[in-house]
């Protein structure tokens, strides 16, 4: 698989890391969150058929993190943003 | 002999030899195994694999059914695939080839390739693709699975038109083309993997294109009848490859039985090579051949034919060769691996493209356009009936042996999907992953339910289209090349000082460094003695290594690890635990605070990478406005804990400037020295529990800093150590191996280490110490185990159960870690025991084959409860 790192172009798969499906954000204080929304943040990950954001790190280029949004069907994947965007 | 006078594309001035079975033949140059066969007029050249029936040449090509051949080491192998070399000595199989024991000698390698347009078929549609593609500049890479370029028109005898095309692609500079090269597998993106024959082994291509043109033709398919597998009964279009390509009449009277007009022109070749034509069969017409009768060595002797409607009585007709055509496939191995989707042609009665799908292109055959096959119109009759309802000789899967009859057992057992029903009669399984038997089992079935062969469809076509050998995949990534080796910067004296290694991860690291007569136990146990009693050292660069700068430093420390750093001075250390945000303990080491804004953190061995990318995951995508940058630099340093009661008088002699003494340079503190101008970093910590320091030096210093540290400890005896010891040292003292004693489901507080766990500030993983799972008091803890018979050791991964024996074997914790302490003259273990921080005292037992080993419930330290060791 060809993965687009937004900083370094298209390269292969075996330069990456799989980081998953991008989590819901991380509350900014998961102390006040309650069991049931901890539970959701932590093991509740979206696994469609089609479409599915997910974060990939080139750790054997560049080592930024970033997101794309990857066919799951297909794996087409549509051009990337940097992951802190 | 059947070598025909004249024609064909071979070397008539270049007598080749060959043995086939240990008998002598000869060929020429532009043979394949396969024509020379037939040249030599060896009818049976193999047996199907599970009836033994006798099997001959039944294809021209990749297709091949039946003459499966061994060549020395080489298992399975299709002689319709093998070009004849002089000397070539093959063996006929039955069904299956034998894999050598001896290693592959074959030379196998792997080269990348990128361009515009890749070609796959080098016949009329293919070349015709490839010269569109190259006229326009672009980078084209044609490959075709034969030795030469053409299809079928080196059947067809297009011979000037290919002269041109072929010089026009020569002349293009960045046109490729590849013979012997066989595309195997479509990946994402248009990655396709191409196997290259060579003379001394194979070349795999990964080639990556814009756009892929399919111009795979199609396979001609048979038709299904009684005893339709006889020596003798040929595929008509490979009929006509062997006269005209090859020169070889493979009978001298022959009968066509067809459904479709491609067989025309063979009644010209056969003509013009001298067979006789003794009947066209032909089911348009309504007639058909119902069975086929042999001669003694089972090659085919004459055919029995019939109207298909009627009682009209049956006719035998003596031939040796029964040309069959049921129509065309087009092969859409790899546009089905492409992911495109199939659709059944009424017209053509094939499979075809449905939607064009992106990136890839279908042209000539492959894409129905069948008229260079001159199919014409084609009546589909898919199965003869034979006699009394036996269907036991009706065969859909020649290479498989699988017949209609075990199609009609499926039927029986209620399967109707395709794909149950190939798995189920096996066929499409054989070695020619059912090249000529794909569709007619399709069409079996259709037929046999009564259904649209579309609405039956095809089973899902998987790499690799033909079959390629393992070594190719591995290529040169073996032995030492399998993947990187890592050794620290002393590894060299450790070779030299007769270490044993051990693998951690990539990394060699030395496990006991053996005396001469000294097996591991005692190796070890002198080792440990050392480290306990007098001056030892280790080699430990392996460990994680990262620098970390900016201004916002100390926040993104606390963050990560669980235990807060704001009180840690400049110039000192701490031992640091950090958790993923399940709560559970992801990896522990030390934290450095080394300057104004610049920290350093050890990571274990193996979690070096996992812990980078950690960190970074969350500075880059939740806390992007802290100004921190993280640096591996696990390879920058190298790195020598010095360890024992004697370890303070080696510092000193190391470096007499620096004052060592327990007071000037107490426990979790940092200092710099240098030997000459090797600038040396050295931090008091301890995984032993002993007196410690570790020495750190820029990696290329790293050998000569170990030699340093040998030779100023020689006088007193220092012992280099390995992980061997290591291990024992740290869990008799209770310091847990993240990964060993930890699995990724145990919190810090398992481990009796809440005092790790900061109250005051907030740390990743905190929010799930209060979860009602995680807040259990009857979770696994860590504790020690103290083997009743002290001679016992407890097998790492060994289940404790609370009744050694009847009915309550149920699992109460495991055994994480199990030494022999030559410290205590006695077995230990570390455990993860359930509510086991209340079981201290108590009796445990683990159960083992027949017997079982009962032990003590104990805190998880045993040595130097009170620390005064690390201080002495």
């Amino acid at each position: 698989m060809l993965i687009p790192c937004p900083w370094c172009g298209d390269r292969e798969e075996v330069e990456f890391r799989y980081g998953g499906p991008v989590p819901m954000g991380y509350p900014p204080d998961p102390q006040t969150v309650d069991d049931a929304a901890w539970a959701r943040y932590l093991y509740y990950r979206p696994n469609p058929k089609g479409a599915l954001e997910e974060r990939w790190v080139h750790t054997a280029g560049c080592r930024r993190w970033f997101t794309v949004t990857r066919d799951t069907v297909t794996n087409e994947i549509t051009p990337a943003t940097d992951g802190s965007g | 002999m059947s070598r025909l006078p004249q024609g064909g594309r071979i070397d008539r001035s270049r007598p080749l030899h060959f043995t086939f079975n240990g008998d002598a033949y000869g060929g020429y140059p532009g043979d394949t195994l396969a024509s020379a066969l037939l040249a030599n007029d060896v009818r049976v050249v193999a047996q199907s694999v599970t009836n033994r029936r006798p099997r001959g040449i039944f294809t021209a090509g990749i297709e091949e059914p039946n003459a499966l051949v061994q060549i020395g080491p080489e298992p399975m192998l299709r002689a319709t695939q093998v070009e004849l070399v002089d000397g070539l000595g093959a063996l006929g199989l039955k069904g299956k080839g034998r894999v050598s024991a001896e290693p592959d000698t074959a030379r196998f390698d792997k080269i990348y390739a990128h361009c515009e347009v890749l070609v796959v078929g080098g016949g009329r549609a293919g070349l015709t693709a490839a010269l569109e593609a190259g006229r326009s500049g672009g980078r084209v890479i044609l490959v075709d699975e034969q030795a030469e370029l053409g299809g079928r028109l080196l059947t067809a005898g297009w011979n000037d038109w290919l002269a041109g095309a072929i010089g026009e692609l020569s002349s293009m500079h960045e046109v490729r083309l590849l013979t012997r090269a066989t595309a195997f597998g479509v990946y994402d993106q248009n990655l396709v993997l191409v196997a290259e024959r060579r003379p001394d082994g194979q070349r795999l291509w990964q080639v990556r294109a814009s756009k892929i043109v399919l111009a795979t033709g199609a396979h001609e398919r048979p038709l299904i009848f009684a005893n339709n597998d006889r020596p003798g009964i040929l595929l008509a279009g490979a009929v006509r490859t062997y006269i005209n390509r090859y020169g070889v009449a493979p009978g001298k009277r022959a009968v066509i039985f067809t459904n479709n007009d491609s067989t025309k022109v063979l009644e010209t070749d056969l003509r013009r090579a001298g067979i006789s034509l003794e009947g066209v069969i032909d089911v348009r017409e309504g007639q058909a051949v119902l069975d086929t009768v042999t001669e003694s060595a089972g090659s085919l002797k004459s055919v029995i034919t019939a109207p298909l409607t009627g009682n009209q009585p049956r006719r035998g007709i003596e031939c040796d060769l029964l040309c069959v055509s049921g129509g065309f496939n087009p092969a859409l191995h790899l546009f089905s691996q492409a992911q495109g989707k199939l659709r059944y042609d009424d017209g053509l009665a094939c499979f075809v493209p449905d939607q064009p799908i992106r990136g890839v292109e279908v042209v000539g055959a492959a894409d129905g356009d069948l008229g260079g096959r001159g199919q014409g119109a084609i009546t589909p009759y898919w199965v003869i009936p034979g006699d009394g309802g036996d269907w036991s000789t009706h065969f859909v899967d020649l290479e498989r042996d699988a017949t209609v009859a075990d199609v009609q057992q499926a039927l029986g057992t209620g399967m109707r999907s395709v794909e149950h029903i190939k798995r189920f009669t096996t066929i499409g399984t054989g070695s020619d992953q059912g090249k000529t038997a794909g569709i007619n089992e399709s069409a079996t079935i259709a037929t046999q339910l009564g259904q649209p062969v579309g609405a039956v469809g095809v089973t899902t076509y998987r790499p690799p289209y033909v079959p390629v050998p393992f070594g190719l995949m591995a290529s040169r990534n073996r032995h030492d090349l399998f993947e990187p080796i890592r050794v620290t910067p002393m590894h060299s004296w450790h070779v030299a000082h007769g270490a044993v290694f051990e693998n951690a991860g990539q990394w060699k690291r030395p496990r006991f460094y053996p005396t001469a007569d000294e097996d591991i136990a005692a190796a070890v146990a002198r080792e440990c003695r050392a480290a306990r009693t007098n001056v030892a050292a280790v080699d430990v660069s392996t460990l994680g290594k990262i620098d970390i700068q900016g201004p916002d430093s100390l926040e993104f420390l606390n963050r990560i690890y669980t235990n807060a750093f704001d009180t840690l001075k400049e110039g000192c250390c701490r031992y640091g635990l950090m958790c993923k945000a399940d709560g559970m303990v992801f990896d522990d080491g030390v934290v450095m605070h080394l300057g104004a804004d610049h920290w350093f953190a050890t990571t274990t061995t193996g979690g070096a990478a996992a812990v980078l990318d950690w960190m970074e995951e969350w500075l880059q995508t939740e806390w992007p406005d802290l100004r921190v940058h993280l640096t591996s630099v696990t390879d920058q340093w190298a790195s020598i804990a010095v360890v024992g009661p004697r370890s303070r008088a080696v510092v000193r002699s190391l470096f007499p400037s620096l004052p060592v003494g327990p007071d000037s340079f107490p426990f979790l503190a940092i200092r710099e020295s240098e030997i000459g101008d090797m600038r040396v970093r050295l931090h008091r910590i301890t995984f032993s529990g002993e007196l410690a320091y570790e020495l750190w030096t820029p990696s290329w210093y790293g050998l000569s800093l170990w030699e340093a540290v040998m030779a100023a400890g020689e006088p007193l005896g220092i012992t280099p150590y390995g992980l061997g010891a290591m291990e024992i040292l740290r869990a008799e003292k209770g310091y847990i191996i993240v990964g060993q004693d930890t699995d990724g489901t145990v919190t810090p507080q398992d481990l009796g280490m809440g005092w790790m766990v900061s109250k005051r500030k907030a740390f990743i993983g905190q929010r799930s110490h209060r979860r009602v799972d995680t807040a259990r008091t009857d979770r696994k803890h860590l504790v020690g185990l103290l083997p009743l018979d002290g001679d016992a050791l407890l097998p790492e991964g060994t289940q404790l159960v609370l009744q050694p024996d009847g009915a309550s074997l149920k699992s109460v914790g495991h055994v994480t870690s199990s030494y022999r302490s030559p410290t205590l003259g006695r077995t230990f273990a570390l455990a993860l025991l359930q509510g086991g921080r209340g079981r201290l005292g108590t009796t445990v037992h683990a159960p083992l084959d027949g017997r079982a080993i009962a032990a003590t419930v104990t805190e998880p330290i045993f040595y130097d409860k009170e620390n005064d060791r690390r201080d002495s």
